[in-house]
């Protein structure tokens, strides 16, 4: 891990230094942005830790816990919302046996992530379950394509 | 002879592929001469058409159009047989009269290419007189022609705001320093609204372009386009038009051959929805937490990096190049006196035929809802429709014809905002929708300014009661007064305008917060807390489904007897009610 860390703090430093960036590319290399990275980047770049998470914990598109390895997406944006996207969410928690804000399966395989809108607002509501889309959805498919992913897991 | 199949994403999950196997099986075993193409399948976020009658299939025969719908595999025998060979129009699947008036009242200037061209070739956009304007604004034009002309055409910020496009460009062209900077904002965080989505997928050179006029026009050298992390479609298409825009010299150092040196950077936005507000935006392309700044110094005199800076809208920017090509005149032609042109609106909810439109400023609601929109999906009645997302409001049926500009909307309670329009019917309690997009400005205020940051969490809470059972007779006046405080006292347009879905609720809908509070009864049946729930015993087959989801014991019953809830025990969380198949579950 470390060393993948000292890379993009030189691309970091290459670029200009822009901290939402080297967060950005922190995430996309580890899914999540670990403590140590962050110390690391403190303590190499000089910058206070706590602006790191205060960048960090400002944007919905961070995360500082690491995400399952597969990603069930539920779209709560307007359309989808007056559309029924509460009841799906709660079928598929109940499916993933997901307590309170709680996101991600005790196994760690599966997250369910809810965002404010997906853009596919005239097929509402919307369900992505790793990237593939499906529009219209209703309780039952979405639990249908969760068994499915689980079989293939 | 050519056929083409929408194999747009709505034309493939209503079984496009099929379809068009069909043809060509068919005309493999018919031996006719035919050509079959795919409609908009480079266009992968629809085709902008109407996608509610897939599969669509048009046939071109003898220079005439003929189009089809609901078209399924075992229709193509027939099509083949009587209108390719025979000649003749199969009338019985013919589009009716919906799909002409979907598309009698559109006009199409922003979308015009959008699912028309391949996004991701740059001859296909100079084929269509792409980058004209631009090579012209830089061999022969003033930076003061071009901001006199977008004066002139009346072009109005798209992205919310609605301030003078034209005016925005001269004070950007006005202000001194050596270094100036031009935004796109494609930072489109209403949930509810695609449009800059789709110009930027389905045409990202007129948004190139439009950034190319507007950077001559305040002599900007600089540019950067801040686009949502979430829309990696956009960001991937976007990236390559800016290669291949650079690759011909129309970005870069002294483009079009002429001695103006621009370049344009991608921002990948982190998700948070402030940072369409321009003071935030600057912030979160400078490495840091996005938040507003009190204005003035306005960004025109000091934006990123302390230097002028001209933020405008994709939809905005994707105008340009038509203006510049057909006229101020031409574009002016459109709207009304104050509201110019056209306007994307994304039209969505309850309706028959809901996408993307581009309407004529000033067309009237009824028309969109009824005329294009094709009126509500299930046959229920229209109830509202809430345009412009957490800063607008909504607009009752009664004032369906209201005309669809800036001012109308103001005056109305509601915004033009980006054009997120949701369609509302008798199912959609009002209560729980202002809820909504309090819930939603609440968790994305900031944090700066107490005003938003507290106000709105009351807001919440207020709401909250109310749609649990317990509100209270004053808390109307409490949410108005609230509201009141947050509006005149917050530091910027977020705050300023999160107040707008409760107000606009409570003006016209009243009667509902009245039966929330003083009824406790939600008469949508939407409001969980509110309703009570029972199993019809002749209704259910007790099949143990709702057994097993009670999280909270309250449902029993044995095998092959009907279910009973006790009310002491349920909790109201519905689940029950959701996995019910036979309707035996029943609320009040």
């Amino acid at each position: 891990m470390e060393s993948r860390l000292r890379e993009l703090i030189e691309r970091h430093r290459e670029t200009g230094g822009n901290i939402i960036s080297l967060l950005q590319d922190t995430q996309e290399a580890f899914g999540y942005i670990p403590r140590d990275a962050v110390m690391l980047f403190s303590r190499e770049l000089g910058i206070a830790a706590s602006r790191f998470y205060g960048v960090a914990t400002f944007y919905a598109q961070f995360r500082l816990k690491p995400v399952g390895r597969h990603k069930v997406t539920a779209c709560c944006g307007t359309a989808c919302h007056v559309r029924g996207a509460d009841r799906i969410i709660s079928g598929i928690q109940r499916e993933l046996h997901l307590a309170g804000e709680q996101d991600t399966t005790d196994d760690g395989l599966i997250t369910l992530d809810k965002v404010a809108c997906l853009g596919f607002c005239s097929f509402a509501p919307v369900v992505l379950v790793d990237g593939a889309v499906h529009g219209k959805a209703t309780t039952d498919i979405a639990i249908r394509e969760i068994k499915n992913l689980r079989k293939k897991i | 002879m050519i056929i083409r199949v929408c194999m747009g994403p709505a034309g493939i999950a209503a079984g496009g592929k099929q379809v068009l196997d069909a043809f060509n099986a068919e005309l493999g075993r018919t031996q006719v001469a035919a050509k079959v193409l795919e409609n908009c399948s480079s266009h992968q976020v629809g085709c902008l058409g109407l996608c509610a009658r897939d599969v669509l299939v048009e046939v071109h025969r003898d220079g005439t159009k003929t189009v089809y719908q609901y078209v399924k595999p075992d229709m193509v025998a027939r099509i083949v047989q009587e209108h390719l060979i025979g000649g003749k129009v199969v009338k019985d699947w013919l589009v009716d009269a919906a799909y002409d008036s979907f598309y009698r009242k559109q006009v199409k200037v922003v979308l015009a290419d959008c699912g028309r061209i391949d996004p991701e070739s740059i001859d296909a956009y100079e084929s269509v007189k792409g980058y004209e304007a631009a090579r012209d604004v830089l061999a022969s034009r003033t930076p003061e022609e071009i901001i006199e002309e977008i004066k002139m055409s009346g072009l109005r910020g798209r992205g919310g705001a609605g301030f003078p496009t034209g005016l925005k460009w001269e004070l950007g062209r006005k202000a001194k320093s050596d270094v100036k900077y031009i935004i796109c904002n494609a930072d489109e965080g209403d949930p509810g609204a695609f449009m800059d989505r789709a110009v930027i997928e389905g045409s990202p050179h007129a948004v190139i372009e439009g950034m190319i006029i507007g950077a001559y026009a305040i002599q900007a050298g600089h540019g950067y386009v801040y686009i949502r992390a979430e829309y990696p479609l956009a960001v991937e298409r976007l990236r390559m038009a800016l290669d291949q825009a650079r690759s011909r010299g129309y970005l870069g150092k002294g483009i079009f051959r002429s001695k103006f040196d621009f370049d344009i950077k991608i921002k990948l936005g982190a998700g948070a929805f402030v940072c369409g507000e321009e003071t935030a935006l600057i912030a979160s392309i400078e490495g840091q937490r996005g938040m507003p700044r009190p204005k003035p110094p306005f960004p025109v005199n000091k934006g990123l990096w302390q230097k002028p800076t001209v933020i405008n809208n994709v939809e905005t920017l994707a105008n340009i190049p038509h203006i510049i090509r057909n006229g101020c005149g031409w574009y002016a032609g459109f709207g009304t006196e104050r509201s110019r042109g056209t306007k994307v609106f994304a039209l969505t909810g309850k309706i028959k035929n809901p996408g993307l439109i581009e309407v004529p400023m000033g067309i009237t609601l009824r028309e969109i809802i009824e005329e294009i929109g094709g009126g509500i999906e299930s046959g229920k009645p229209f109830k509202a429709v809430q345009t412009g997302g957490p800063s607008g409001g909504c607009i009752p049926a009664s004032m369906m014809d209201i005309t669809m500009d800036y001012e109308a909307l103001a005056k109305a309670g509601s915004i033009v905002g980006s054009g997120g329009m949701i369609v509302l019917d008798a199912d959609d309690c009002m209560v729980n929708v202002a809820k909504y997009f309090v819930q939603f400005t609440q968790a994305e205020s900031c944090g700066k300014c107490v005003p938003c940051r507290v106000g709105t969490k009351r807001l919440l809470e207020t709401l909250e009661r109310i749609t649990s059972g317990k509100g209270s007779p004053n808390d109307i006046e409490l949410l108005e007064e609230l509201s009141g405080g947050i509006k005149s006292l917050s530091l910027c347009g977020l705050g300023q305008t999160a107040p707008n879905p409760v107000l606009s609720t409570i003006k016209y809908f009243r009667d509902e917060y009245d039966a929330h509070i003083r009824d406790r009864k939600c008469p949508a049946k939407v409001c969980k807390g509110l309703l009570t729930y029972s199993i019809d015993a002749a209704k259910c087959k007790a099949c143990g489904s709702c057994l097993k989801a009670c999280p909270s014991g309250a449902v029993s019953g044995e095998k092959k007897k009907p279910h009973k809830i006790d009310p002491a025990k349920c909790v109201r969380c519905g689940a029950c009610f959701d996995v019910c198949k036979f309707g035996a579950v029943e609320r009040e």
